[in-house]
């Protein structure tokens, strides 16, 4: 029984493991790793997978998954750009730019449970859908913010410093303390841990589990939102093909940081762990000089040990 | 004590995997004398990048120079973190081949902030201080397709140009390249329309041109997409044409070598590679560099 316990919380603790090891070999290998300068770019750069994981850790949660990510972070950065560009105030800009993206992640949700249709095959609808309507409406070309103050101020949102920290840095962090509480402080985020460990009991106990489908997919769509919001903001320009497979990277997050893909069973801290290791992969591999072909072998690799260790861990359960 | 061995083998993998992959120890901490330049490239899985890099490499093993080479994935929020990367390693000089020239904006300032050069190729940038560009001379591409159909056609006859994307550079240099060319001969332009780079345009443009005009010695197209088009209108029509691409994409190179095609002009994608670095050692040197260097281009024919 203390063996037992001793390993599941081995077990829990296991992406830490893994982005401990990591950090702390490519540190010896490239002394540049370790410099402050370096660790804030990482976390900058980890911010977008981070946002848009976070969504997705709901999604998969309940069993789900969100395909379309990637695309609503095309289409909220591309509207969120024309109307920088065109002189809207920011805040609105934001704003707009989150509530579309809600929306469509409930567009997710509705077929998914009013349609009855496959998360995966819904979602992979919609992943192509918006695509094509990002190109209609970008005409297939890169939409710029322009050079105005408003562009400016919105360049800060992906760009800017608090203090030595950067801007998106601190909205990641909020994002993770916000998904949080939901998950485990709120009677909503019992509900996605129940739908997705058993959803015909849940059903019993008389959860509308089809609303908690609609909030996890609108939570998605949000951050997937956001999360163009910060890139569109840091490049100055929103590109029509911006997004594109950035929902592999959220999924392998999700997955490296120990949630089932089965739903159920994952924490964002896990999520936020697993974010990590794929930023600290990315900016290592690239600090150690590996060519970019070697890159996605090391990577793939990393991913199917996550996912191996996954199954063993639900066979012990 | 499963768990514990699976832990150990991820440890193990990892560790072997971040060894395997450090064939080059970080030795530069401190004062080395090998320089080092990075590349932020758009793509690796686009010949003519590919090419572009190969290039780079190459020059950069001649003039003993170390170059580090990050694929963008043509996405620019990737270009960024590459870019960033760089700065971070300490990279001498930095040579970007942009994804799109507004959103490398970002990247080149941030460049800009440490101090260190950059460098654009074959892609300019709308924004923060670049001290080169390198790119193929389009106008010199066009005035040698120019100067081909006048040879070939002896310096008289009725020739029809298709122009690109209208105020795209590429389109308005080729165009002024080719017209340059002909200026002063006996050759006239008797239709001069934009069928936008685009190969059914091309074809239907010809074939509204080949009804207006009974005669046509010569075609040239501001691209080879283009110019296969027009041969398919020209072929359709039963005439007989000279067409006269730009490119050189594997279709064109094919219809020049079945003698469809009288000619396509060529990049040199390594030539642009090749010359980032000797420009980027000639910065490193402290030396004056231009800040357009054009590279030449050469003509496929049969």
């Amino acid at each position: 029984m203390t063996m037992n316990k001793f390993i599941n919380k081995l077990l829990k603790n296991k992406p830490l493991i893994v982005l401990i090891i990591t950090s702390v070999v490519v540190s010896v290998l490239n002394p540049r790793f370790s410099t402050w300068g370096n660790i804030l770019t990482i976390l900058r750069q980890t911010s977008i997978n981070a946002v848009i994981a976070t969504g997705m850790t709901f999604a998969i949660l309940i069993g789900g998954i969100d395909l379309s990510v990637g695309s609503v972070l095309g289409f909220c950065g591309a509207i969120a750009a024309t109307m920088i560009a065109s002189g809207t105030n920011v805040f609105i800009v934001v704003i707009t730019a989150l509530l579309l993206g809600t929306a469509i992640g409930f567009l997710n949700g509705t077929l998914v449970t009013a349609g009855r249709l496959q998360p995966f095959i819904a979602t992979l609808g919609t992943v192509t859908l918006l695509r094509g309507i990002i190109m209609v409406f970008t005409q297939g070309r890169p939409v710029s913010t322009g050079n105005t103050d408003a562009s400016a101020f919105f360049g800060k949102i992906g760009g800017g410093f608090i203090g030595p920290i950067p801007v998106p840095v601190y909205i990641m962090l909020l994002v993770f303390i916000a998904a949080y509480y939901i998950l485990n402080h709120t009677r909503i985020g019992r509900y996605v841990y129940a739908s997705g460990s058993n959803e015909e009991a849940t059903i019993y106990s008389g959860i509308n589990t089809n609303k908690v489908k609609l909030f996890v997919y609108s939570v998605s769509g949000m951050m997937a939102a956001l999360a163009g919001i910060l890139v569109t903001a840091r490049l100055g320009s929103a590109q029509p093909n911006a997004g594109v497979g950035y929902e592999l990277d959220a999924i392998a997050a999700v997955v490296l940081g120990g949630t089932s893909m089965a739903g159920g069973i994952g924490t964002i801290a896990g999520t936020a762990i697993g974010a990590l290791i794929i930023g600290v992969l990315n900016n290592a591999l690239n600090l150690m000089q590996v060519s970019s072909y070697y890159q996605d072998v090391a990577k793939g690799i990393v991913i199917l040990i996550a996912v191996l260790l996954d199954r063993k861990q639900k066979l012990l359960r | 004590m499963k768990k514990i061995l699976s832990l150990a083998l991820v440890a193990l993998i990892v560790l072997s995997l971040m060894a395997g992959c450090s064939n080059n120890k970080p030795a530069n901490n401190g004062k080395s004398e090998v320089k080092t330049i990075g590349l932020a490239i758009s793509t690796l899985n686009n010949p003519f990048f590919v090419d572009l890099e190969a290039g780079a490499k190459a020059k950069a093993a001649e003039l003993n120079v170390k170059l580090v080479t990050l694929d963008s994935q043509d996405d620019s929020a990737t270009e960024m973190s590459n870019v960033e990367d760089l700065i971070n390693q300490g990279v001498d000089v930095i040579m970007i081949n942009p994804t799109d020239s507004d959103a490398v904006k970002s990247a080149v300032e941030a460049a800009n902030k440490a101090n260190i050069p950059v460098i654009t190729l074959d892609r300019g940038a709308n924004g923060g201080t670049v001290v080169s560009h390198i790119a193929s001379d389009n106008v010199a591409g066009g005035k040698l397709a120019g100067e081909y159909i006048v040879e070939l056609l002896g310096g008289k006859g009725k020739v029809v140009e298709l122009e690109g994307i209208p105020g795209a550079s590429a389109a308005r240099d080729r165009g002024e390249g080719f017209n340059s060319a002909i200026a002063g001969t006996d050759l006239k332009v008797v239709a001069k329309q934009t069928a936008n780079f685009d190969r059914a345009q091309g074809l239907t443009v010809m074939e509204n041109i080949l009804q207006a005009q009974p005669e046509i010695d010569a075609v040239f197209a501001h691209n080879d997409e283009m110019a296969l088009g027009a041969l398919e209108a020209i072929k359709a029509s039963g005439r007989n044409t000279l067409v006269v691409g730009f490119d050189a994409t594997d279709d064109a190179k094919a219809a020049v070598a079945k003698g469809e095609m009288a000619a396509t002009v060529e990049q040199l994608p390594k030539e642009i590679g090749s010359l980032g670095i000797q420009t980027a050692v000639k910065v490193l040197n402290g030396e004056k560099v231009e800040n357009m260097i054009p590279v030449n281009l050469q003509l496929v024919k049969k």
